[in-house]
């Protein structure tokens, strides 16, 4: 029996962009194997870990646990597209200014993560950042790191908001 | 992939479509979220012949508030339901149920209905749905019915399913006056994991602060999510006193039957159970009488 791939078209960071893909295959599988934005980490698989963080719909999800066919008529956004050209995204630059990472693997759900966030709530409480960021895992930073760096990003974002 | 049959992906727009597509092959699953489905599906523990992807037929993601009470659709997500704020404000046990399940990550998938078509005895929603008199709307070949949701589930894993049915809403009917629900649940940290015991309580309170109805459902203490009538029937009469609701903390603890594991001895489990059900029977009261 042949296995027949399916032909998906959706938005990516803004852009139309179609793929193939098999029924079964994850999202992430096919942002990082199929169309190439390796950016998306795959930490667990199996949704606990974060790293596979992204918006579909603007609504923030791991993208192990959505497949890849579901993508059609959606628009994903992913780390790649938090930037604007060589200008970092304000989260992205809080990140290396706080060094709110070592390895770098849990970063980019993180970054995500913290977008989403702050697109919902752009001044969030300590408390809140922590449990919003609580499904995302870092085993080097310790995590205040990382915090600090969502914190003064969202007081940063207002302030050249005003 | 040689040999490897292909897994189809359905996407049907309606709910008569979905059952067709469910009664043609007993091997199809209903995907709603994915974030117990794909999990066991990567761990070989399910092998679908077909994902069923319930999310763009209309019915089964909406959320509707009228004066009967709500009609929530078996697919929304976890985070649809926590943004909803007059459902937050009926129901806010339930809410804070839905809530507790995962990360911000899967709340964004998860849904009420995939949550108890797991039928996991631990399921943190079930106990809510069930103080809150919840009816499971059911769809399949024969057309549509309806079972109240302490009867879903019939042993871990298991629901009254049968082939060609999907679940495609909740039904609650709306709180009478001065009436709340509250959710509590233990586990030994403070986020993101799974219940060593739960219990939800409901109560309706007339103007004098007496309780004139109550529902008690403790979950993670048998094979599926428990209603306690004898829990209750002890805070019914009362105005919520300690000693009422040492009567119904007593009574949950005498319905448990819970397993010994290593998340929790049977008798911690026991006791654990009864202290639940005290305080959030004394949640749902205090947030009565605010009513």
């Amino acid at each position: 029996m042949t296995v027949t791939k399916l032909h998906i078209e959706t938005t990516i960071n803004g852009e139309p962009r179609e793929f193939l893909c098999d029924s079964h295959e994850t999202l992430l599988s096919a942002l990082r194997n199929g169309l190439g934005l390796t950016g998306t980490k795959e930490g667990c698989a199996t949704g606990d870990c974060g790293a596979c963080s992204i918006l579909l719909d603007g609504r923030l999800v791991p993208a192990c646990l959505v497949l890849a066919p579901e993508a059609q008529g959606r628009a994903v956004t992913t780390i790649e597209g938090l930037s604007s050209g060589d200008a970092l995204h304000p989260l992205q630059q809080k990140f290396l200014e706080h060094a709110a990472l070592q390895c770098g693997v849990c970063t980019p759900g993180f970054i995500v993560a913290a977008k989403a966030l702050l697109d919902a709530k752009p001044n969030p409480s300590e408390d809140e950042t922590r449990y919003w960021l609580a499904g995302n895992l870092c085993r080097c930073t310790g995590y205040d790191k990382i915090i600090r760096a969502v914190l003064d990003a969202a007081s940063e974002m207002k302030e050249s908001a005003i | 992939m040689n040999g490897m049959l292909a897994i189809r992906y359905e996407t049907p727009q309606s709910v008569g479509e979905a059952v067709r597509l469910m009664a043609a092959d007993p091997d199809a699953r209903v995907l709603a979220g994915g974030t117990d489905l794909l999990v066991q599906f990567r761990a070989g523990v399910r092998q679908p012949s077909a994902f069923v992807d319930v999310k763009r037929i209309p019915e089964l993601m909406s959320i509707t508030i009228d004066g009967q009470g709500l009609r929530l659709g078996a697919a929304t997500a976890a985070a649809v339901i926590g943004e909803h704020v007059e459902l937050r404000t009926l129901w806010p046990g339930l809410v804070e149920a839905v809530q507790l399940i995962g990360s911000t990550q899967i709340q964004g998938r998860g849904s009420v209905g995939g949550n108890l078509c797991n039928a996991s005895p631990a399921a943190d929603t079930t106990c809510a749905l069930i103080v809150n008199r919840a009816d499971c709307v059911i769809a399949g070949p024969g057309g549509e019915r309806t079972v109240p949701v302490e009867e879903f589930c019939i042993a871990p894993g298991r629901t009254v399913l049968q082939r060609g049915e999907l679940l495609i809403a909740l039904r609650l009917p709306r709180p009478a006056a001065r009436t709340s629900d509250a959710y509590l649940r233990l586990i030994p940290r403070s986020e993101m994991d799974i219940a060593v015991v739960g219990a939800a309580v409901s109560v309706t309170l007339d103007a004098n602060g007496v309780c004139r109805s109550a529902r008690v459902a403790i979950g993670a203490v048998a094979p599926t999510a428990l209603l306690v009538p004898e829990a209750a029937k002890a805070l019914v009469g009362s105005s919520l006193d300690a000693a009422s609701l040492k009567r119904a903390a007593e009574a949950a603890s005498t319905a448990a039957r819970p397993i010994g594991d290593k998340r929790g001895t049977a008798g911690y489990r026991r006791t654990v159970a009864g202290v639940l059900t005290r305080r959030a029977a004394a949640i749902a009261a205090g947030r009565a009488r605010r009513k």
